[in-house]
């Protein structure tokens, strides 16, 4: 007996729907766009090519790439090694404040991170609290730079992207078996061995997660350097936003949002290989 | 590591989360308007707030499009789930995969594309289709926080209500939704803090004509920072909060 099942149908085609037209529908423009060229008159011309993808080797990209990924880059890993003992210590807490605990990194997470970034402005700034208390101390007399510069923008971006890294960090060694960990000490082997040959592997679909999550906003998130940073630090976000709504080059600007996805796809494909592998290697092992 | 310096790694990060913030909220207090030394205490930036009738309609619009928005998705992501959870169905893969990914796209990419999207069809900027754009930002969320709720469901309910005679309608409205209530209003809170928030994709979804308070905010600190901005973020920042800690007590309910 198989009857037509309405509400199966109903669901699935609404979904499909509104994701279709909002989610994959755009980004095919955003690919098409990015083969096209700005027009003199209108926005686009509609003649395919693939020169955006050449001009991409001019040195003024290069060098906001680069820059980009190096700023991102630091706090990425300034976040990881920072906030890897921090999710083992809270993944390992046998309190009765470990509800308390974690929730209060799940506060920063979903909180805006423009107030945030904006908290942070209020203190660097030249009559912030840091100058404030130094000149109090008699440590300085003149209030020192700090707002504007690209140790700003990491601080800023290390600020507001850092429970980016905890959650999926703690999620995973939350999971983590402890019977391998004691296994492994039994049999002899150091506490630095355990960590690089245990801990470390198992981990490290979260510490890949982690890094896809810091690492992908670090690179997009452009008021962070427009609040911190004045106009010095772009990013690549910085670029793609001032493609679009200042210098109105969209097929410029839609190229570098490619190279953005294709870098997402490249960090999602690494995160599934190391996840199917680890949970094929548990499998063995039981 | 020992209990102590344990202790105290822990404290030094949750003191570098919590004290801008905490700053932030005390100086909004405070009876000065440039300087960080204290003047005593003020309401006077609150009234100040109170009393702007463009910021009142600017807040108006946040929170209808955090409302609207945060419905819309909940009812659209709790059927994703229960749909990606339930059915066998032509694409149910392609699905998974593409909410993984709109969950880890940078904000920009979806901002642009949709900017792309209303400009082909020639839709003008405002408010639906800013309303359309944190409806889909939105979705993933709730699938996510619905469906992993759903996982720890015991299939033979669905099984005892099908040989009970139950349609499928009849099963989602009197056995899924009573069960999974409290994930879902967690993904409706979720869902409504995410809209009210937004910076990247709304600033290039929406007109002139329909500023929300995320952007407002976003020009206000471009131009300077001010006690105004202090207090503005305070409050935005208290009405997150309380969001936040409800949905966690939401998922934490035991099923």
């Amino acid at each position: 007996m198989r009857q037509i099942n309405i509400f199966k149908k109903i669901s699935v085609i609404t979904i499909w729907l509104w994701l279709g037209f909002f989610a994959l529908v755009p980004n095919v423009l955003v690919m098409i766009t990015s083969m096209l060229q700005q027009g003199d008159n209108e926005l686009v011309r509609l003649q395919l090519t693939l020169i955006n993808y050449f001009e991409l080797f001019d040195t003024i990209y290069v060098r906001i790439f680069v820059h980009s990924i190096w700023l991102a880059g630091l706090c990425t890993f300034l976040c990881l090694i920072v906030g890897y003992p921090f999710a083992y210590i809270l993944a390992r807490t046998h309190h009765r404040y470990k509800g308390l605990l974690l929730l209060l990194v799940i506060i920063p997470f979903w909180t805006s991170s423009l107030i945030r970034s904006y908290a942070i402005v209020t203190i660097l700034k030249a009559k912030g609290i840091i100058n404030s208390l130094f000149i109090w101390l008699g440590i300085i007399h003149q209030p020192l730079q700090l707002l504007y510069s690209g140790s700003a923008v990491v601080v800023g971006l290390v600020y507001s992207l850092l429970p980016f890294m905890i959650l999926p960090l703690y999620a995973n060694i939350e999971k983590l078996d402890m019977r391998l960990i004691d296994a492994a000490r039994d049999l002899g082997a150091t506490k630095l061995t355990v960590f690089r040959k245990v801990i470390l592997p198992l981990t490290m679909p979260g510490i890949i997660a982690g890094i896809m999550l810091v690492f992908l906003p670090a690179m997009s998130m452009f008021y962070i350097p427009d609040l911190l940073g004045g106009a010095k630090t772009l990013l690549v976000g910085n670029l793609i936003e001032n493609q679009f709504l200042a210098a109105r080059n969209w097929p410029m600007g839609s190229t570098v949002s490619i190279i953005l996805t294709l870098l997402m796809g490249l960090m999602l494909l690494v995160y599934w290989r190391s996840s199917t592998k680890i949970n094929k290697e548990q499998q063995e092992l039981i | 590591m020992n209990r102590l310096s344990k202790l105290s790694y822990m404290t030094l990060i949750y003191l570098f989360f919590y004290v801008p913030i905490v700053i932030l909220i005390v100086y909004s207090f405070n009876n000065s308007t440039y300087s960080m030394l204290w003047h005593g205490f003020t309401w006077q930036w609150y009234q100040q707030l109170i009393a702007d009738t463009d910021l009142q309609s600017i807040a108006i619009h946040s929170l209808i499009v955090g409302i609207l928005a945060a419905t819309a998705a909940t009812i659209m992501g709790t059927l994703t789930a229960v749909t990606l959870f339930r059915y066998q169905f032509y694409g149910k893969k392609l699905l998974h995969t593409l909410i993984f990914i709109l969950i880890v796209s940078p904000d920009i990419v979806m901002g642009i594309s949709l900017l792309i999207l209303y400009s082909t069809m020639k839709i003008s900027l405002g408010f639906c289709t800013l309303l359309f754009a944190h409806i889909t930002f939105c979705i993933p969320f709730v699938a996510v926080t619905v469906y992993s709720r759903m996982t720890g469901l015991d299939k033979n309910i669905f099984e005892a209500a099908r040989d009970l005679g139950a349609k499928d309608f009849t099963i989602f409205l009197r056995i899924i939704i009573p069960l999974l209530w409290p994930a879902i209003i967690a993904g409706w809170l979720l869902s409504f803090t995410l809209s009210l928030d937004d910076v990247i994709i709304s600033y290039f979804v929406t007109g002139p004509d329909f500023q929300i308070l995320p952007l407002q905010i976003f020009s206000m600190v471009r131009l300077g920072i001010t006690p105004e901005i202090n207090a503005l973020c305070s409050v935005m920042f208290s009405i997150t909060l309380l969001i936040v800690i409800v949905s966690q007590m939401m998922l934490r309910k035991k099923q």
